[in-house]
């Protein structure tokens, strides 16, 4: 059994429906895998091995009876961002250290009535803010590929778990690139849908108009059969977009010929790291050859998508986590002397300092006499970016780049320096301010360390940008890199 | 933009943050740094542009009946509460 983590999530299904292996036998051998390698990673925060057999143990009955969903017995990872009902739900916070969470969040329910079985919560950078995972309450994660160097953020630890296969797939959350940027680092496959097209119902909000659940997994396959069980209305997120979900899985095999790709034009430009920039390339012919017409396409405006975003962002999460307040749940300091040293002190033991930088960031500048010259603006230079994608769409059915400047770069190297951290998303915020739907591919290596291609398609254009991935993967065998140490 | 000590006080005040005294010239530089960078966007002409608050256009605040829907549970939210007596959350005493 010892090969049963070099499957992918579709092979698994299989394995599991043709009774080749147990549920329980599956999720035996990734509890080992994840004792073995997760003191080297840190990848989770919480194990929940006895929980995840009990489940297993049932999609084993479920199966011999032959009642099995889409999923029945598949494990699986979720970001410490997902309430679990019962199960220590953190944020990778001090502030949510003793946090159990009373309800499941509707990804988690929907995936659990699909037949998932939880193998434990992984680590992220605390609320999801961050672009490396070094800003968590329970430190940092290590990338398989090279423990000097980080796994991306903020979803780092679904992405890590993937990576070294201590886990066929993960739940992530991308707000600014926290999905794609660390499948990018880490080598693996990274799917954020359009804004609405996931419930954040149950996800702990860090910026409410840009927050939208995804996936990390080994192939688009993978994230095709996932995001089939998790997309669609929930009447329980005020944002979730009423429209029907197509066949995620049957629309894979679709021919590419004729298919229109935007070379993004900006994104190719100083600061892209030389090698990185030429597997880019490389894989546009690829595109090429498969019957796939480039244009090169400008956006304007999307060199302000950056500086955008760090007044949106901060902006969303003071208000958002203002709700901590140290009296219904979470860190309550010591000794309160009275009610606003309880908030100040709670709050300031409690959150981090990139947290606590964000959330004055936001106050600023949501603050009276501020609120035109820095939020009013951001909003009007965020309508500007979304109609310079939106008139790239009238041209161009995908845009293509790259997801990150560079590869992984080295835990503690950008931690003095925020506005340093914060350009590595300068590929991937575009499209949260836009709500576009994106995909990031390991399309091969610049120094040893895995570089991502980005799709980005437009609004509810799910099917099509996991056809035109799948089509790369089918072409290449990037994905099936395996980070030395963990095959 | 240079934000000066007085300034970061005042902002975490506002946000309910305990910030030691030694920590804030780290805020100082590091917000002060922020804001020179979003600064930027002073260079794009937005004149004539509509504030955007959400990405999708066509979207809007759905209603719903004013309908019970969930159970109580609050004695299993109350469970993560710090301090709870008889159904009730306690903070220090607010009037005296």
């Amino acid at each position: 059994m010892t090969e049963l983590h070099r499957l992918t999530l579709a092979e698994l299904n299989e394995g599991l429906r043709a009774r080749r292996f147990s549920s329980v036998e599956l999720t035996r051998h990734f509890l080992a895998r994840i004792e073995r390698f997760n003191p080297g990673l840190n990848a989770f925060i919480t194990v929940t091995g006895e929980r995840a057999l009990a489940a297993a143990q049932k999609a084993d009955a479920t199966l011999a009876a032959g009642e099995a969903q889409a999923l029945t017995g598949l494990p699986l990872v979720h970001k410490d961002i997902f309430c679990t009902d019962g199960v220590l739900t953190t944020c990778a916070s001090r502030m949510l250290s003793n946090f159990i969470a009373p309800y499941d969040a509707t990804v988690v329910e929907r995936l659990s009535q699909a037949g998932v079985v939880m193998l434990g919560k992984t680590n992220m950078d605390e609320f999801a803010m961050g672009s490396s995972n070094e800003n968590s309450w329970y430190g940092p994660v290590r990338n398989p590929w090279d423990p000097k160097k980080v796994p991306g953020g903020s979803s780092g630890g679904s992405a890590a778990a993937v990576a070294a296969r201590l886990a066929p797939a993960g739940t992530g959350t991308d707000t600014g690139g926290s999905i794609r940027q660390p499948a990018a680092l880490t080598g693996i496959t990274g799917f954020k849908p359009t804004y609405g097209r996931v419930s954040r119902y149950g996800m702990i909000a860090f910026a409410s108009s840009l927050d939208q659940a995804g996936v990390l997994t080994r192939t688009v396959r993978d994230a095709a059969m996932l995001l089939a069980q998790m997309a669609g209305f929930d009447p329980r997120d005020s944002t979730s977009v009423d429209t029907p979900v197509p066949d995620y899985v049957g629309g894979l095999e679709q021919p590419l010929a004729g298919l229109k790709v935007g070379l993004l034009k900006e994104f190719f430009e100083k600061g892209l790291d030389e090698e990185s920039g030429r597997l880019i390339r490389e894989a546009l012919r690829l595109y090429e050859k498969l019957g796939a017409r480039l244009i090169e396409v400008s956006l304007p405006n999307l060199p302000l998508s950056v500086p955008t975003y760090y007044v949106v962002a901060p902006a969303e999460c003071s208000s958002n986590l203002s709700r901590f307040d140290a009296t219904r749940f979470g860190y309550r300091c010591e000794n309160p002397q009275d009610l606003l040293d309880l908030y100040k002190r709670s709050r300031g033991e409690g959150f981090g300092d990139e947290v606590k930088r964000r959330i004055m960031t936001g106050t600023y500048v949501l603050s009276a006499g501020y609120y035109d010259a820095y939020y009013l603006r951001a909003q009007k230079v965020r309508r500007l970016i979304t109609d310079d994608f939106a008139r790239a769409f009238r041209e161009v059915d995908v845009l293509m780049g790259p997801t990150s400047p560079t590869p992984a770069f080295d835990i503690g190297a950008k931690v003095d320096d925020p506005v340093t951290m914060y350009l590595n998303d300068i590929y991937t915020i575009g499209a949260n301010l836009a709500g576009l739907p994106g995909v990031s591919l390991p399309c091969g290596q610049s120094g040893g360390l895995p570089v991502g291609l980005q799709i980005i398609g437009p609004h509810f254009a799910e099917a099509k940008l996991l056809n035109v991935a799948h089509w790369y993967q089918r072409e290449t065998q990037w994905h099936e890199q395996v980070p030395r140490g963990y095959e | 933009m240079s934000l000066t000590r007085h300034d970061v006080e005042n902002i975490a005040h506002l946000a309910r943050l305990a910030i030691a005294q030694e920590q804030l010239p780290v805020y100082v530089d590091s917000l002060s740094k922020i804001l020179s960078f979003v600064e930027q966007l002073n260079a794009a002409d937005t004149a004539a542009v509509e504030p955007m608050a959400h990405p999708l256009a066509t979207q809007v605040q759905r209603m719903r009946p004013d309908e019970v829907v969930d159970v109580d549970r609050h004695e299993k939210y109350q469970r993560n509460a710090p301090s709870v007596a008889a159904g009730l959350y306690l903070v220090p005493k607010v009037i005296e």
